[in-house]
């Protein structure tokens, strides 16, 4: 077997394509335009190729929680501040749907790239970090609004509640998305082995998340837990979702918002540094 | 214009391994470039540093005139990299993974496409397009890498052993290739590798690196002619019952009807055949015993370790 010669070697239109390299000067704009688009589509493609592991197996523990917590245990339950408890339950499961999904699809994907090294495409082409940061962090939020929203379309077959209010509703989940994207990202960044890229999400966001009001309001608890409660970020996150939802929190609203601009800023920082200094990244 | 201008490079990882220890060094603009070096010599890292993939501790590099710590993109836009290792998604089929690197790039799909299909069908690799690139042999992963360093057609396109662990009809393929681009593109390469005929077919100049530093480097032509000596081994007709004492030539026999022959330089190898007629041998065939550069190479390699101890 030989490589073949040109004259072997046609485009399908006929045209020959040997064309001297390009000179012309570089239009960063264009370039970190299509590299965002590349990456962006590289991403869902990634887990949409894999939806028997990325979409399915979300969609189908959202839908037990609601059997077994809304339906079956929670026809038991009496109401929970003013509402059912399976209406109650359903907007802090899709937010919980929406962080872990966002988180999971920006670690496992960057982690592969850097242990595959194929990092090394986009670390030695021209685009920009913030390209990069942003294009992964879109990723992780189509990703982590897909499975939400699967999770919002399923639960209507358990509640038949509508958003008071869609635009904050829609908002909150944007946000959320966003800053687990870029967690995701940040603990990839770091991440040395597989065990690495599962320790935050078991032992930090799933219990974090459990204990955020998802399936309890925190005016149950003693005085001082609910104090403790307010230094778990996830609570502002389900509430503030829960207000767009059912115009009810524990949470003002505009806390929610404060805490989750403030938690984007600093992780957006840290990620942007990280990958400035390519941290986990570079020799 | 040169393609590549380093100057004053070094390299040092925590505070004891100095991997680099102050390099200094050019590439014209359409050279085809030989950056030799046993292993561990430093040679991987310099390109690491060209391609920010390496952080260097001192020194600049500047591509086409692009500093890379100034105008970090412009230099990595002119830049293609065939890494030594495996570096793609394995689990990407070969169109796409060529795509995406023409996005990172800048280019659009459209003129990507295009590119993608002329480049595959030149490595001869159209046929596994749509075949996930961990099913492809050693020899199909290695042209996957170059198709995918040459997509956006830089003008300067570094081989990091390129041809590692292919056969030798597509190693000799390779070579035509990277030859037609050098020449009918203009393209700038700089090899590295470890088959030292590969580079002595290839490269116009040359650069040895060995301990961190430059030990030579110069015009490949030049540096041969600087050899000493050149070894040669003869196939001979009669059965040399003794070594034959042929000074200034060092004659060695290898077996009844092998003998090694060093010819010093300014010594013809009209000079060795007479020689070896009036003692009766005659020569049936006769072959370097190492190439030319291999020689040189270790040679100098070897005088440098010797300076060490």
């Amino acid at each position: 077997m030989s490589l073949n010669t040109d004259s072997q070697v046609q485009a399908t239109d006929g045209n020959d394509l040997p064309e001297a390299p390009a000179r012309q000067k570089l239009d960063l704009l264009s370039v970190n335009r299509i590299a965002f688009h590349t990456i962006v589509r590289k991403e869902i493609r990634r887990f949409a190729r894999i939806w028997v592991q990325t979409i399915v197996p979300p969609s189908i523990n959202a839908v037990l929680y609601m059997l077994i917590f809304g339906s079956l245990i929670g026809s038991r339950i009496s109401d929970m501040g003013g509402f059912r408890y399976i209406d109650f339950i359903v907007p802090g499961i899709i937010m919980m749907a929406v962080i872990i999904n966002s988180y999971a699809n920006v670690v496992s994907s960057f982690f592969s790239s850097k242990m595959q090294n194929y990092i090394e495409e986009l670390l030695v082409s021209p685009v920009s970090n913030i390209t990069i940061l942003v294009g992964y962090v879109m990723g992780g939020m189509a990703r982590g609004l897909m499975v939400g929203s699967l999770v919002a379309m399923v639960s209507l077959l358990f509640s038949d509640i509508r958003p008071v209010y869609p635009l904050i509703t829609i908002v909150v989940a944007i946000l959320t998305s966003m800053m687990f994207s870029l967690g995701g990202l940040i603990n990839a960044v770091f991440a040395k082995s597989f065990d690495d890229i599962s320790i935050v999400p078991n032992f930090i966001l799933t219990p974090l998340t459990y204990l955020g009001g998802v399936f309890y309001s925190i005016s149950m608890l003693p005085p001082l837990w609910q104090s403790v409660s307010l230094f778990n970020p996830m609570l502002y996150m389900v509430n503030g979702f829960r207000y767009g939802i059912l115009g009810a929190s524990d949470i003002p609203i505009w806390t929610s918002f404060i805490v989750i601009l403030t938690f984007i800023l600093i992780m957006g920082t840290v990620a942007m540094v990280l990958l400035n200094r390519g941290v986990g990244i570079k020799h | 214009m040169n393609a590549l201008s380093i100057t004053g490079l070094v390299k040092t990882y925590g505070d004891s391994v100095h991997a680099l220890k102050g390099i200094d060094l050019d590439v014209l603009e359409g050279d085809f470039f030989a950056l030799l070096g046993p292993n561990g010599a430093g040679k991987s890292t310099i390109i690491g540093i060209i391609c920010s993939l390496v952080n260097k501790s001192a020194g600049s590099v500047q591509v086409f005139g692009h500093d890379i710590d100034v105008e970090t993109e412009a230099a990595k836009a002119s830049i293609g990299l065939v890494p030594q290792e495996f570096n793609f998604n394995v689990f990407e089929p070969v169109l796409p993974t060529l795509l995406n690197v023409a996005g990172y790039n800048g280019i659009n799909r459209q003129v990507a496409l295009k590119r993608a299909e002329y480049y595959l069908k030149k490595l001869d690799l159209w046929e596994k397009r749509r075949t996930p690139a961990r099913q492809l042999s050693g020899g199909m992963k290695r042209r996957l890498m170059i198709a995918r360093a040459l997509i956006h057609e830089p003008r300067l396109l570094i081989l990091d052993e390129p041809t590692a662990g292919v056969d030798l009809e597509i190693r000799r393929s390779m070579w035509d290739f990277f030859s037609e681009l050098n020449k009918q593109h203009g393209t700038t390469i700089i090899l590295t590798t470890h088959y030292l005929e590969e580079a002595e077919a290839m490269c116009r100049n040359v650069a040895i690196i060995d301990g961190g530093k430059i030990v030579e480097q110069g015009d490949v032509a030049q540096l041969l002619s600087r050899s000493m000596q050149e070894t040669f081994v003869l196939d001979t007709r009669a059965n040399p019952e003794q070594v034959p004492q042929l000074s200034p030539f060092v004659v060695r026999l290898l077996d009844q009807n092998r003998l090694e022959v060093d010819v010093p330089k300014g010594h013809t190898l009209n000079d060795m055949f007479h020689r070896l007629s009036d003692t009766g041998i005659e020569v049936t065939s006769l072959r370097n015993k190492t190439n030319r550069l291999e020689e040189f190479f270790m040679r100098l390699v070897n005088s440098q370790s010797e300076k060490l101890q």
